[in-house]
């Protein structure tokens, strides 16, 4: 049973394998590593919590194949990022460069942690200069 | 006041869940701002639909403003906006470029034939790579053009009665003073 439910498995993984990457004429495993990780910093416009990697979307495949050439024709990651940004925006990127527009996103959390150290040092002081009162003491239970 | 804290911080809490909310419900999430507003257009050379020998490029559409509208027959919202360009297209005062994006051409004209044909010109752009330099990741998307060649107002979904109204006219209207 056991060995069933892992052979299953292993067909699915590879299912999936088959259906999101579509076969691209890689010279060597380097490029295709260097493929793999460069469709990974980039978001499909269509299904967009997918990177490009990973979608299946028809478009998807294009940009696929875009990058491909790019790369066959000697572009760096940075150019091919950049050709994609100045049609599809930041937004096609998962890590999201540092500027004006961004920086909200960038620090924003940062603010919050520091508004609620805040928060939670005013209390401490406060509670440490009131003594406790009778009342609170605790005895009476 | 102390006391009150913990009630502000909760009612801060439920403004920013129900402005959060409103703001799902308002605007489209799969939105993508151009940044090719108010960029050149970007250079293409296609053939037409219906004259496959023959192409239009960015550079004959010089020197009067023009619509672009990128379709696909096996696009369904397309054929939601179909019916709005067949009553507005006419009206607009600028010439409507069709751009048929990643479609088989015969497949195209059958759609054509059945739904009716509201373009002035159809380009072809089988493999979508002129669709990629033009930013399309979902059709129909509408590019204004300037009779520089300057894309000027981008609409990304069907284009209904009331966008046409608030959107389009005003940025046609807006192009039409500044021409001399």
């Amino acid at each position: 049973m056991k060995r069933i439910a892992l052979v299953v498995a292993v067909l699915f993984i590879g299912m999936h394998a088959a259906f999101a990457i579509d076969p691209l004429p890689f010279k060597d495993r380097a490029e295709e590593v260097r493929f793999q990780n460069l469709t990974r910093q980039l978001r499909c416009l269509v299904c967009q919590n997918q990177d490009l990697a990973d979608s299946d979307a028809d478009l998807a495949k294009d940009l696929r194949r875009q990058v491909f050439e790019m790369m066959q024709s000697g572009k760096s990651d940075d150019q091919i990022k950049q050709y994609l940004v100045s049609r599809y925006n930041d937004f096609v990127l998962y890590d999201p460069p540092l500027h004006a527009g961004t920086w909200l996103l960038w620090f924003g959390p940062f603010a919050f942690l520091a508004l609620g150290a805040f928060v939670v040092l005013r209390i401490l002081r406060q509670r440490a200069r009131v003594p406790l009162s009778p009342a609170d003491s605790g005895e009476d239970w | 006041m102390n006391r009150l804290l913990p009630f502000i911080g909760f009612a801060l809490i439920v403004a920013l869940l129900a402005f959060g909310i409103h703001w799902n419900r308002s605007h489209d999430m799969n939105w993508v701002p151009s940044p090719l507003i108010d960029k050149p257009a970007p250079e293409f050379n296609l053939p037409l639909l219906y004259e496959p020998t023959k192409t239009v490029a960015r550079r004959d559409l010089l020197g009067k403003p023009w619509l672009l509208n990128v379709f696909g027959s096996w696009c369904v919202t397309c054929q939601d906006e179909h019916p709005v360009l067949m009553a507005y297209a006419k009206k607009l005062g600028v010439p409507l470029i069709g751009m048929d994006w990643k479609d088989d051409p015969d497949t195209a004209k059958r759609w054509l034939a059945q739904f009716g044909n509201p373009y002035d010109t159809i380009i072809v752009d089988e493999n979508g790579k002129a669709g990629i330099d033009f930013g399309v990741y979902g059709a129909p998307e509408t590019y204004l053009v300037d009779a520089q060649g300057v894309i000027r107002y981008k609409h990304i979904g069907n284009l209904t009665p009331d966008i046409i109204a608030r959107e389009l006219k005003p940025a046609i209207a807006k192009l039409g003073k500044e021409a001399p």
